[in-house]
């Protein structure tokens, strides 16, 4: 029972997580119909300018600013770049994110060297929030949850109730008849760049210091959003999140689990030769790969997601 | 314009061949991780190195006059990159290399340079192993051209398993490291030896991870507690090793840790307090183990470098038996430098310390500590500035320290 509600917990908070990194990219797929590889360099740079900034000025100031600052990177990178490349197709796009992924870690190279930075929780948050049956529950991780929810909330909200979001929804599916009623339809394309790269920022704040901050985290986090943007279906908020939360879920409860590949092999009745190398492994040794298992599944199975409104 | 150009590059080029050859130094090819989720460990060695050549060798005379030199090559942590960081470095005419983060690495260049001393024994390279602990690279996998100066996993183990057998608190262990050689003969020695010494210790639990890919622990984590485990045995290291302990300390884990690498690298501030009498280690040295000179040394290391605290006592021994090896043969033939330093014994500042002959393995004092709050007494030195320090509750002597070994070594 312990167990239980512990992991669950524990892959409701990387799923949260997940979801930040996650909601950004498929917001900006859903409108620009830009696959960003570089979306996780945009988390990376977040947990960097927090670092940076909590060391000048404290991690609060941090947490606000440096979302600002990593979403004005990424609207100056839609506004210079994208938009340019844009123009020769969607292959230069792909192409244009895919060099800017390695240019940015290049850059993290030379500005902050290629070991890891101490990039620490602050003394307020470090503490046990409560205590489940035997088990500490730390502070940060009830306000990565905090953040994350709060930043559902708000986004559902933007979307849906104010005038802005209207305007982004209809330019979302008649781009044409939205700038034929005056809107100005690349700016909120900028806006819209600019806010989902905040959002990755914003998950790179409180992740950097929750996990650890080096050159390596965008490329640790890369392939697992993608997988959560398609297993969610692509363009799906709604998608995104309960994507996010199964991958968090999925992580933590197949590590947790002491069952071996011969044990799942006999569920179905199929006896694995003993001693063999696949026979060894256990779920926990796979509980990396699963979740890659998973996006395989869906895109033979159900290729548009969970949630996803369009076949591609 | 051209021609011009050309010239001066010719001119630039031809200095720097000049400036090469007029210091004559004996250089020795770091090939450890500099990049990566290990960049910091591989860092602090090569800074261990550097500082070792300055203090302990080139400001006693060098080696017959010339100096002595550590130059990194990063290999990314992965046994392919070492190779090509091998290659690299022997075309630049390098005659010695020296490495320690990970066995996978280690077995790759062993590979390597057996075959390429086969191939060119006028060209030989000889490879110094400082923190490679897979017992295979000194038993069935030995080299005349690899010596090790870490006690590897089997001698370690024996050390634990032997303080674990007169430790009737101990019931239920389990078992984590990273999925790879070393991970994997952590786990082998630890329920081989237990089972010999304490039948009664049931092993509740075994995990291996992806090395280096973990960020989160804390679902390993909720698994240890819910296994009931009140000891956990880890060969981690670096961030797989804090992280752990970090997660540990953010559930409240109460198990007892037995670690190898627990006392550097930013393990100690990751745990702080909440590692304190839980957290054990076995070292060849910490802190608070009484040296004739190193107190000096690592005070002013960690002067030096801030952010980086000295960790690594068998890199000053290496450093310096490896300077002894080549003064004594009066050579710096890599050949030479092998024949000089098997057998040697070394008053090393934390014990004598010997060479095998058999299998190039190095015998030194071993000591188990443990994580306890800096008193000024048994606990002189705290570690990385948390206020708490390594308090030795067992030692072995070099001479216990020894585990026979299947080694054939085929001699040159």
């Amino acid at each position: 029972m312990e167990f239980v509600v512990i992991s669950l917990l524990n892959g409701i908070t990387y799923g949260l997580l997940l979801f930040m990194l996650s909601s950004g990219l498929t917001l900006i797929f859903s409108m620009m119909g830009i696959l960003n590889f570089a979306h996780a360099s945009f988390y990376m740079l977040g947990a960097y300018f927090a670092y940076q900034i909590s060391a000048w000025l404290g991690f609060w100031p941090g947490l606000l600013v440096a979302p600002l600052l990593v979403g004005a990177v990424g609207a100056v990178v839609e506004r210079y770049g994208l938009r340019r490349a844009h123009r020769f197709g969607h292959v230069a796009e792909l192409l244009f994110t895919f060099g800017l992924a390695f240019l940015v870690e290049e850059v993290v190279h030379l500005v902050w060297g290629t070991s890891s930075v101490d990039y620490k929780i602050p003394a307020e948050l470090d503490g046990t929030l409560f205590t489940l049956f035997s088990t500490d529950f730390p502070i940060y991780k009830g306000f990565m949850m905090l953040i994350s929810v709060g930043m559902l909330v708000a986004l559902y909200a933007l979307l849906t109730r104010t005038r802005i979001g209207l305007i982004i929804q209809a330019a979302l599916t008649k781009p044409d008849m939205v700038e034929a009623l005056g809107h100005n339809v690349p700016r909120i394309f900028m806006l819209v760049f600019g806010g989902g790269t905040a959002l990755a920022g914003l998950a790179g704040v409180i992740g950097g210091n929750a996990f650890i901050t080096e050159p390596g985290m965008a490329a640790a986090v890369g392939s697992i959003v993608f997988v959560v943007v398609v297993v969610g279906g692509l363009g799906s908020l709604g998608g995104a999140f309960v994507a996010s939360l199964l991958i968090g879920c999925i992580q933590t409860f197949s590590i947790g689990l002491t069952i071996s590949v011969t044990d799942v092999f006999a569920l179905i009745g199929v006896t694995l030769p003993a001693g063999s190398q696949v026979a060894r492994l256990t779920i926990t040794q796979l509980a990396p790969v699963l979740p890659y298992m998973l996006m395989v599944a869906i895109l033979i199975f159900r290729p548009r997601g969970l949630m996803g409104a369009r076949e591609s | 314009m051209k021609n011009t150009l050309l010239q001066r590059l010719a001119l630039v080029a031809g200095t720097l061949l000049i400036g090469g050859s007029a210091f004559a130094q004996v250089k020795i090819a770091y090939i450890d991780p500099l990049s990566g989720p290990f960049a910091n460990v591989g860092e602090a060695g090569l800074k261990g190195f550097k500082e070792a050549a300055d203090i302990l060798v080139n400001q006693k005379g060098g080696i017959m006059g010339q100096k002595l030199e550590f130059v990194g090559f990063d290999n990314k942590g992965s046994p392919q990159e070492s190779q090509i960081q091998l290659k690299a470095a022997i075309d630049q005419g390098f005659r010695f290399i020296t490495q320690g983060n990970g066995s996978g690495a280690a077995h790759s260049l062993i590979d390597a340079v057996n075959k390429w001393n086969a191939r060119n024994p006028d060209k030989t390279v000889l490879f110094f192993n400082y923190a490679a602990v897979d017992p295979t690279l000194t038993n069935e996998q030995c080299s005349f051209w690899h010596f090790r100066f870490d006690a590897n996993t089997e001698m370690k183990m024996e050390a634990i398993t032997n303080f674990m057998e007169k430790d009737k608190k101990i019931k239920k262990v389990f078992i984590i490291g990273q999925d790879y050689a070393h991970g994997h003969q952590v786990a082998k020695y630890t329920k081989e030896m237990l089972a010999k010494k304490r039948p009664d210790v049931k092993i509740v639990g075994e995990d291996l991870h992806p090395i280096g890919r973990v960020k989160d622990f804390a679902p390993y984590i909720a698994k240890i507690k819910a296994s009931g485990a009140d000891t956990v045995m880890t060969g981690n290291w670096g961030n797989d090793l804090s992280l752990l302990v970090k997660a540990a300390k953010d559930a409240g884990l109460k198990a007892r840790f037995f670690t190898y690498y627990a006392g550097g690298l930013g393990t100690p501030q990751a745990m702080g307090a909440s590692g304190e009498d839980k957290v054990l280690q076995l070292t060849e040295w910490h802190s608070n183990v009484p040296t004739k000179s190193t107190e000096k040394f690592e005070a002013d290391f960690n002067k030096k470098y801030p952010g980086i605290y000295f960790y690594y006592m068998r890199v000053n021994t290496m450093t310096e038996m490896v300077a002894k090896a080549m003064n004594t043969a009066k050579s710096t033939d890599p050949k030479a430098v092998a024949l000089a330093l098997e057998d040697m014994r070394f008053p090393a500042e934390n014990g004598e310390v010997w060479m095998r002959k058999s299998d190039h393995q190095l015998m030194q004092p071993l000591f188990i500590s443990v994580f306890s709050k800096k008193d000024g007494k048994a606990v002189k030195h705290d570690s990385e500035g948390t206020g708490f320090g390594w308090k030795t509750l067992a030692s072995v002597s070099q001479r216990d320290s020894q585990m026979p070994t299947s080694c054939i070594m085929e001699r040159p």
